[in-house]
């Protein structure tokens, strides 16, 4: 078994256009940052990408964006990029905001085989229309649909070239429901390591979920909002 | 009159000891500054931390801790890091005791609207519609006007809808009100604020009962 790939651009092989993806991160934490490069160089285009947010201007999915790579997101809040929401207001771009909490049960029932399942979250609002309604204890739910993408990229702190991954501080968020939901799942990691040597009552996403990785390098981590104690 | 500070000061009045709490952006994220004195109160954001601890100095600034506001911060000890189903988990399955979080409009039947301007603003509902739709106990805090000075304490919503139904108290820089039978209740006023200030802000229907006590804060 080898799914250790040598670089970010060997790592998005078969990437094609009109895909679907998955990209982990919560704002521009935890994000792949390595693939999202890859992306940009590669030059796919018409993807439709799931990811809990959409970057900012001049990074993270911003970078795709501003190379109209993107045909559809798919996210739950898509504030703080000047470029997208152009993009969106001149009809360039599909959006379809998701609950965050939908969107991230949403990906894990994908990955877990579960197809659908009834949520409180959105009744009553436009997100519940054209959905199907049903009363739990007296209570309405809609029906929300799993999610799947034909590549899932995540972004972990440490992984072992069998794929298991540890994520650190909140840069965890939607990575592990992600790398679950992915048919091929594409580990960008901070510290490749030998099977072994992590712990395995501290892996987060079990190998199996994942089917390439690679240590990724320069990684930014740009921060969005530095807030000081003062 | 109070200002975001009184406001977050008056609904840290409200927290319980052992409470696990969910704060919003904006104006409920300044409560952590003043919870009461002998209180362990532990708070959630929604990207996947419990125990979430004051903003870092220069020196402790992770870019990998962050709350939902994309904020750097700290975590406390003891504190927790989980998947963001996880946390939507402790959010919809009513482990979080208290929900504070901002608004644009509320109605007097309980419904919030926070998340989008037709046409103007469209930013995404983030957690607001599950944190909404699940909590029992929801806080609103904000402003009691918008900056045109119309009341955001409505009969109706007119923006597109977060959640129905689900506001339980509202405490503006004027009041603390109470979401009672489809009307806004009058609890408490803001120092020196007249409940004719508050009838005058206030485009709901209210229901005042007695004397209307001035906030303790």
């Amino acid at each position: 078994m080898n799914k250790v790939v040598q670089s970010a651009s060997e790592a998005i092989k078969g990437i094609k256009n009109g895909m679907t993806l998955m990209l982990g991160g919560f704002g521009l934490c935890g994000i792949p940052e390595n693939s999202i490069a890859a992306l940009v160089s590669a030059g796919v285009s018409g993807l439709t990408c799931i990811s809990n947010n959409a970057g900012v201007d001049d990074f993270g999915l911003g970078l795709l964006l501003q190379k109209k790579q993107i045909k559809k997101m798919i996210s739950s809040y898509v504030g703080e990029n000047a470029e997208f929401e152009r993009q969106m207001l001149n009809g360039e771009l599909e959006v379809d905001l998701i609950p965050q909490g939908s969107l991230a049960e949403r990906c894990r029932a994908g990955g877990a085989g579960i197809p659908a399942f009834y949520t409180p979250a959105g009744y009553g609002t436009e997100v519940a229309e054209g959905k199907e309604v049903k009363l739990f204890n007296g209570k309405p739910h809609i029906l929300e649909y799993a999610l799947s993408a034909d590549f899932a990229i995540v972004k972990a702190w440490k992984g072992d070239r069998l794929g298991n991954l540890i994520y650190k501080g909140t840069a965890r968020n939607f990575n592990p429901m992600m790398a679950m939901a992915g048919k091929i799942t594409i580990a960008e990691v901070e510290e490749l390591v030998e099977p072994g040597e992590l712990d395995p009552n501290f892996i987060h996403t079990p190998g199996v979920f994942v089917q390439r990785i690679f240590q990724g390098n320069n990684f930014e981590k740009r921060i969005e909002q530095r807030t000081i104690r003062t | 009159m109070l200002d975001k500070h009184g406001i977050a000061k008056r609904i840290a009045q409200e927290l319980r000891d052992g409470w696990y709490v969910n704060l919003g952006i904006g104006i409920p994220t300044l409560i952590a500054n003043y919870v009461p004195e002998g209180l362990q109160v532990e708070f959630q954001s929604e990207n996947g931390i419990l125990g979430m601890g004051p903003f870092p100095t220069e020196e402790e600034v992770d870019a990998d801790l962050i709350n939902a506001g994309k904020q750097t911060i700290t975590a406390m000890p003891g504190a927790a890091i989980f998947d963001s189903a996880t946390s939507f988990a402790m959010i919809r399955g009513k482990h979080i005791h208290l929900t504070v979080l901002g608004a644009m409009e509320v109605a007097q039947n309980g419904d919030i609207a926070n998340w989008k301007i037709p046409g103007r603003m469209v930013k995404g509902m983030g957690g607001a519609m599950d944190l909404v739709a699940s909590a029992d106990n929801i806080i609103v805090a904000m402003m009691h006007t918008n900056k045109k000075g119309y009341s955001k304490l409505l009969k109706k919503c007119t923006l597109p809808l977060t959640g129905v139904g689900c506001v339980t108290k509202i405490v503006t820089n004027l009041a603390v009100l109470e979401v009672d039978s489809g009307r806004f209740k009058l609890i408490e006023r803001a120092p020196g604020v007249t409940v004719y200030d508050i009838e005058k802000a206030t485009e709901g229907e209210l229901i005042i009962d007695g004397d209307i006590p001035e906030m303790n804060i």
